[in-house]
């Protein structure tokens, strides 16, 4: 059954009451009645839905047919006439009304019920129908109370939650007046799949389906739009809030996400108020001295901790980095910025530590991420940006998704990959792991870890052994095919299977569906980019698009998913040490020239130093003060019992943040900031759309905005700044930056989104990029030939398990948002590992118990998880928990192009806690 | 407000969310189904399977299916849930007894003493196995009926039941059918051969025109001219499929089965001869699960005519419903084919333009495919001619009720009540006097003795509020009520109204409801009556409300 039929064509005119209508091609009666101001009943239909057409509620008569006709789901043909209000429609449309009225709850869960809304319109009194036992309701779910006393079985969930998000879990069972909605098999919500993302909540007309403690019966004093603090998908949302509290967050219609959300975004949001937030600036108790341990209380930080006023805290944090500055030179210093502030707040921030302290030590967590991804992609094609944004799956006919588990880390952006391979595109997933989505694919490559290159490589040879290349796009676009061919000869799908795990026949027909289709996109995640060899895996995905000319087309390309709300933002904006903003380098003279003018001071000709090189650096004694704003190093880094002695060992260390976390600990001075809704600012997304972040909320207490902290310290450092807000800021970013140069603020303000590049004023942005030619000198694009190699540390005798980190759905990061937001620490408590069952049987051991996972620096204790998604030997382990932290296993071993860290391999011990 | 809160307890995870696949029952369902891939529209077949095997369907066993078929648990379930004849079995529960007996309760064996049937077997029988109240098993004419297992005992009463029982009785003697190679001697299948043989667009051409010459009509109900129907389906760009529709559950109609028992091979080679005019390339046959017996004839005779096949021959495939009688509408039997709930589509599009699988299908009543070969044989003229009163053709009266003779009377189209009556069903009962009788089974309303001598046909009966649909007669008398038998039909529509639309899911329901109280809102249920009517999805919403008008509006001494 399809949705309304997109067809060019005439518009159509028709009879409407008496009046005649004109009903664009495609539009439904009801819509056509809609635009035109007249209010036909409807229950069942929603603009963002598959209309169904079972409520009947919006019936009309259309002359000439035996039946009223649901005009939700007709179309208009030249000439019909057709009535919605005369006494036969009208007499259906009330008794319809009326039926579901009579077996309506007593309880009204919402303020704004569709049904008692059509009810006053047509006047309806009191059902003459006696009412239907009621069900008892389902309260198990920590997100979303589920009251099917008011459910009127119009299945907007069910369309919600399983064409819009596809994540399967609402059904309609029973049948006849038993039909009813379940999750799975009739479990309670909470023990079902159900993942949360609340889009059946949005979809419910009659709060049936409602956020948990009826939040949403109470009306909020105002609505403010905004974009998700969470991933990079860039989901725009609404905050809907009272007396300055977060009541409830629903989805917007922005490009990212058509309205939709996931659980973290739509109910992650009460972090914000949550009792350990900080209020006050701290400054470290002369009587604690700093120590390794990470052995504090983030509900007590004046055990540590003494308050102060703003005046003291920022002068004892400015004169600390100041001291350094003039002792020990500026190398001396380093700053880590944040992808989780705005655009704005990252290049203030790189600014200042560029002429304030003197130095390009400046970095984030992009290094952590896709630092790899973005080394091949610059290297190769100039640009370390996507080439197509995620809608583009729609335009697609293959998707591969490689390295990335979008339902758990993009889950909105996995929504659009399901949408499509529902629709019938080839989706084809490759993980170590078997991913949820893997049961949305029409292959799953579950590949053996670490072998992303001899994979990758095998299915290039048989797109060339295939004749599969595309020769022309070859030619003219791109250099070194033929050193690359060469080079590929020796990885035969026949010599690469036993290596990777994948039989060759299956490496072959990957290679031929991804070749010879007419569009065929790829996406990746850490799972690519977070190895020693994580540029060579980019490199062969790169090399892969440009041989079979699967690039510079709608519906093509090359999409790294990024990780962080802000990452690419946060990149761009210059939040890396070797390169200015736009990526401009720092040691190219005339760069610095025009920066130097720009923002008249002198710049370092040296690049900086990266994230875990700045550790190494504090253990040598070369960096010895640092300005942490809203990064965790502390459980971000690799080998975090080398991290945590670094951050001890600073001289000086300020921290600003919301909460004290991990990295808090061993600050000097701590500077309570904003969260996500209490700022206003620009964020870009995985599609480099730049959106518009709009202030909800207050800080609380004394905390101040991010962008004014930084100019205070700058100010305090002796720079002479002026910017009256964040405004300013992005009108100085516009200079510096000419990819957002035709970017305004008005712009942003009217539209909320706008991708760029953008030159010039008034350019629409562009999606797809490379359609004529790469940014690179002479235009054409570098084949990199990569050779394969493994982890730096292999399992063993002693350490037989690949231990693979990463991230869940409910948790963000490191956790400090999230595991301080009540609905998602619900969903997931407790630090878990997770393993294969039979290996779990193997090690005498059941689900739920503790286990004690060992590297060769160092031992957490979590909880086993059973999940037949893991190969045996592999164990998961995500690293938000701070009492499980991972990354006290983890190697620091790093790739050595983008310095990224080896999170995704290293070698571990599993047994029983003793 | 009433105070909501959750609160569910903050607890560790030891597994995924939701269900997860137990290792044992993952093998245990595909030793049942077989290798795989597993096909999702077959996904009904395969519940049949388990069912059958295991009694149940078992909570694990339907989350290893949607892990074996790649679908969601609760895509599984909401089929499974859809369908009355699976049993699903979750933890803590307890599956039911290994035998169950099915006893019909509509129309017909209510007439014929359901309810005291159901009384005493549930007396004398109930611990040792469950006693079911289905409706209409298709066995009027012998009414009362109870089904031990798949084995039907008709008519029943609580000595016959048991013996067979006693006697392990629970599947039914295959019916004596002329087989295949019978019909074959007897000059089967070579009008399907010369057909094939001629392959030239004048002979399809002719065959469409004797059948639009012969009037011959859709009996499933509608009455759609099955000449026209052919011509609109070849219209539309294929590949194009075909569907066969014996999922007879209209209470009082037993004449499909009654063919299909008889000359299956006459009904095979009229589908036969269909699927070659509109180039069908996969022909399935949609078999309700109450005629197990049917079903194991049908599957032999099909593999003899395979193993044999006088032409080449489209796939064809037996698909066996499963206890719905909504899948007998046209395009929910569609959705059961496919696998899914059987809920009736919104049309337009109409299912000669997208059908099965979104294509163009050519979708028929068994028994309008049963007289194609004899109309080619012997002429349009031959059969419009069986007709009465300026009606033309034959139509099988499916007869029960207080008649002498019920049972499947082949009788000229248009024929009156009172005509039938006499020359084909010996008359009334003794001690019964004709008061009223149900022209269509339960949806084709209710008609007084008064209106005897109107011609039964399509068409006919509308004036009066009824319609003929599959020519099921149910016969009542003096000593019966007709207010006893519209609430009989209105809880049958309540039973198996699909759920889907508000008028038929909580006007059915709501009317029951309301029948069976002591003195009926007469307003309010003509109110119902007309959004049911009105406003309905399909026909079984839209006539559901027929017995009810028309017990108001032809016997209102019952109300006063």
């Amino acid at each position: 059954m399809a949705a309304i039929p997109e067809s060019a064509g005439e518009t159509v005119a028709f009879t409407l009451d008496g009046q005649p209508l004109t009903a664009t091609p495609g539009e439904t009666l009801l819509q056509a009645a809609q635009r035109h101001g007249v209010a036909i009943p409807h229950l069942c239909y929603s603009a963002t839905l598959r209309p169904d057409g079972n409520c009947r509620a919006c019936v009309v008569e259309i002359e000439g047919e035996r039946v009223l006709a649901p005009s939700c789901c007709r179309t208009p043909t030249p000439g019909m006439v057709v009535h919605s209000r005369n006494a036969r429609a009208r007499r259906s449309q009330r008794l319809v009304l009326e039926l579901l009225q009579a077996d309506m709850a007593e309880t009204r869960y919402r303020a704004d019920n569709e049904l008692d809304h059509w009810s006053r319109e047509l006047d309806l009194g009191k059902p003459r129908f006696p009412g239907r036992p009621q069900p008892a309701a389902d309260l198990s779910h920590p997100a979303m109370a589920v009251n099917l006393d008011a459910c009127i079985q119009c299945t907007r969930c069910v369309r919600a939650c399983r064409e819009t998000q596809v994540n399967d879990v609402i059904g309609y069972a029973a049948r006849g007046n038993h039909a009813h909605i379940v999750f799975d098999l009739d479990d309670p919500m909470g023990e079902s799949s159900c993942v949360g993302c609340g889009e059946c909540v949005q979809a419910c007309p009659t709060g049936a389906l409602m956020p948990a403690n009826a939040v949403g019966a109470a009306a909020a004093d105002r609505q403010v739009h905004s974009v998700c603090p969470y991933c990079g998908v860039g989901c725009q949302l609404t905050y809907h809030v009272k007396d300055d509290h977060i009541l409830y967050v629903e989805g917007r219609d922005g490009p990212a996400n058509n309205q939709r959300l996931c659980v973290k975004g739509r109910y992650g949001f009460d972090y914000v108020h949550h009792r350990q937030r900080l209020t006050r600036p701290l400054i470290r108790r002369e009587d604690v001295p700093k120590s390794a341990e990470v052995e504090f209380d983030p509900a007590n930080p004046l055990r540590d901790f003494r308050e102060a006023s703003w005046e003291e805290a920022m002068q004892r944090a400015a004169d600390g980095l100041r001291r350094i500055r003039d002792a020990h030179g500026p190398r001396a210093l380093a700053g880590f910025g944040s992808a989780k502030g705005s655009n704005e707040e990252a290049y203030l921030f790189q600014k200042l530590v560029r002429t304030g302290f003197g130095t390009n030590n400046v970095d984030h967590c992009t290094r952590l991420c896709h630092a790899s991804s973005v080394a091949a992609l610059l290297q190769m094609i100039g640009s370390g940006a996507v080439s197509n944004p995620v809608a583009d799956v729609a335009d697609a006919e293959v998707i591969v998704v490689i390295g990335a588990s979008p339902t758990e880390n993009h889950p909105v952006a996995a929504t659009f990959m399901k949408n499509a391979a529902r629709a019938g595109k080839t989706l084809i997933v490759m993980d170590p792991r078997r991913t949820p989505i893997a049961r949305h694919a029409d292959y799953v490559l579950q590949f053996k870890p670490d072998t992303d290159v001899a994979m990758l490589n095998a299915i290039m040879n048989s797109v060339i052994s295939q004749g599969l290349v595309d020769p022309a796009f070859i030619a003219n676009r791109t250099e070194g095919y033929e050193a690359l061919k060469t080079h590929l000869a020796d990885y035969t799908p026949e010599k690469m299977a036993p290596i990777c795990g994948i039989p060759a026949a299956t490496l072959h027909e990957v290679a031929r569906v991804f070749a010879s289709s007419a569009g065929s996109m790829i996406f990746w995640g850490m799972g690519v980019s977070q190895h020693v060899h994580g540029t060579d895996n980019a490199r062969c995905l790169i090399n892969l698009s440009l041989i079979t000319g699967q690039i510079g087309r709608p519906g093509t390309g090359l999409h790294p998913l990024r990780g962080q709300n802000n990452v690419q933002g946060a990149s761009d904006a210059g939040l890396i040490p070797m390169v200015l903003p736009d990526y401009q380098p720092v040691g190219d003279d005339a760069v610095r020239a025009k920066f130097e003018a720009l923002w008249n001071s002198p710049l370092d000709p040296q690049p900086g130093l990266t994230v875990v090189e700045i550790m190494h650096a504090i253990h040598d004694g070369v960096v010895r003060g640092m300005y942490v704003m809203g990064e965790n190093p502390a459980m971000s880094d690799p080998n975090l019992h080398h991290a945590r002695a670094a951050l001890a060992s600073l001289e000086h260390l300020v921290v600003q943040d919301i909460f004290l976390t991990e990295t808090a600990h061993y600050a000097d001075v701590v500077l309570p900031a904003s969260a996500f809704p209490e700022k206003t600012g620009t964020f870009t997304n995985t599609d480099r759309r730049v959106q518009l972040g709009r202030q909800a909320l207050p800080p609380p207490g004394e905390a101040r905005q991010d962008l004014d902290i930084i100019m205070d310290m700058a100010g305090r450092l002796g720079l002479r700044w002026n910017y009256a807000s964040p405004r300013d800021v992005f009108a100085e970013m516009r200079q510096a930056m000419p990819s957002i140069a035709g970017i305004t603020w008005e712009r942003l303000e009217a539209e909320s989104a706008v991708t760029y590049p953008c030159e010039r004023e008034g350019d629409p942005g562009q999606p797809v990029i490379f359609t004529e030619q790469f940014p690179r000198a002479g235009g054409k694009a570098q084949l990199v030939p990569a050779a394969f190699r493994n982890a730096d540390e292999l399992p063993d005798g002693e350490y037989p398990f690949v231990l693979i980190t990463g991230r869940q759905l409910e948790h963000w990061h490191t956790g400090a948002m999230t595991r301080r937001a009540s609905v998602l620490d619900a969903i997931e408590p407790l630090p878990v590992a997770s393993l294969h069952p039979a290996e779990l049987a193997r090690l005498g051991l059941a689900p739920g118990d503790a286990i004690t996972l060992r590297s060769r620096r160092g031992s957490v204790m979590a909880h086993a998880r059973a999940d037949d998604g893991l190969q045996p030997s592999q164990v998961f382990l995500p690293f938000c928990y701070h009492e499980a932290a991972a990354n006290l296993l983890t190697n620091e071993a790093l790739d050595p192009y983008g310095k990224i860290p080896e999170f995704k391999f290293c070698a571990v011990q599993v047994e029983p806690r003793a | 407000m009433k105070a909501v809160a959750n609160n569910p307890p903050r607890r560790l995870r030891p597994r995924p969310k939701g269900r997860q696949v137990d290792p044992a029952t993952r093998t245990t369902v595909i030793d049942l189904l077989g290798p795989g891939p597993y096909r999702r529209d077959r996904l009904i077949e395969y519940l049949h399977r388990i069912q059958d095997d295991c009694g149940h369907l078992s909570a694990d066993a339907l989350t290893a299916l949607a892990d074996l078929m790649r679908l969601a648990p609760t895509e599984v379930y909401e089929v499974a849930s859809f369908y009355h004849h699976f049993d699903i079995v979750k933890e803590g529960q307890t599956p039911p007894p290994a035998l169950t007996v099915r006893v019909c309760d509509s129309v017909s064996c209510e007439l014929a003493g359901a309810e005291a049937l159901i009384a005493a077997l549930q007396q004398g029988l109930g611990t040792q196995l469950r006693i079911q109240r289905v409706p209409c098993v298709g066995r009027c004419d012998a009414a009362p009926v109870a089904v031990l297992g798949t084995n039907p005992v008709a008519p029943a009463d609580p000595q016959t039941v048991a013996a067979a029982l006693q006697a392990h009785a629970t599947t039914p003697a295959l019916p004596d059918a002329r087989d295949y190679a019978t019909y074959r001697a007897d000059g089967g299948y070579r009008l399907l051969q010369e057909i094939r043989a001629d392959g030239s667009a004048e002979r399809i051409e002719g065959i469409i025109t004797t059948l639009e010459d012969a009037r011959l009509r859709g009996l499933g109900g509608a009455g759609f001219p099955t000449g026209r129907k052919w011509r609109i389906v070849r219209s539309h760009p294929g590949p194009r499929l075909m569907a066969v529709n014996i999922d007879e559950g209209e209470p009082g109609t037993f004449k499909d089965r009654y063919h299909l028992e008889r000359d299956p091979h006459r009904f095979l080679e009229g589908m036969l001869i269909a699927a070659h005019v509109v180039e069908a390339q996969t022909v399935y046959i949609y078999l309700r699960d109450e005629y197990a017996g049917c079903r194991a004839l049908l599957a032999r005779e099909l593999a003899a005519l395979q193993a044999d096949p006088p032409c080449p021959l489209p796939d064809i495939e037996l698909r066996r419903g499963a206890g719905a009688y909504i899948c007998g509408e046209e395009s929910a039997m569609l959705e059961s084919i496919e696998g899914k709930r059987g809920m009736p589509r919104l049309r337009p599009p109409y299912i000669a333009e997208r059908g099965l699988f979104g294509q163009p299908t050519l979708e028929h009543n068994m028994e309008t495919l049963y007289w194609v070969r004899d109309i080619l044989e012997r002429g349009a003229d031959w059969f419009a001619a069986l007709g009465r009163h300026q009606h033309y053709g034959l139509r099988s009266f499916s007869v029960s009720g207080r008649v002498r003779k019920p049972g499947v009377h082949q009788a000229p189209a248009g024929i009156t009540l009172n005509e039938l009556l006499h020359e084909y069903c010996g008359g009334m009962l003794d001690g019964h006097r004709l008061k009223a009788y149900f022209p269509g089974g339960a949806s084709g309303g209710i008609l007084p003795a008064t209106l005897a001598d109107v011609p039964l046909d399509f068409d006919t009966l509308h004036p009066y509020g009824c319609f003929i649909g599959s020519a099921a007669v149910i016969v009542l008398s003096d000593r019966d009520s007709v207010r006893a038998a519209a609430l009989n039909a209105m809880r049958f529509f309540a039973h198996e109204s699909c759920g889907q639309c508000t008028p038929c899911r909580v006007g059915t329901a709501k009317a029951a409801e309301l029948m069976s109280r002591p003195v009926w809102d007469q307003a309010l249920l003509e109110d119902l009556a007309t959004v049911m009517q009105d406003a309905s999805i399909c026909g079984l919403g839209q006539a559901a409300p027929n017995p009810l008008r028309c017990a108001l509006k032809y016997f209102p001494e019952e109300f006063t």
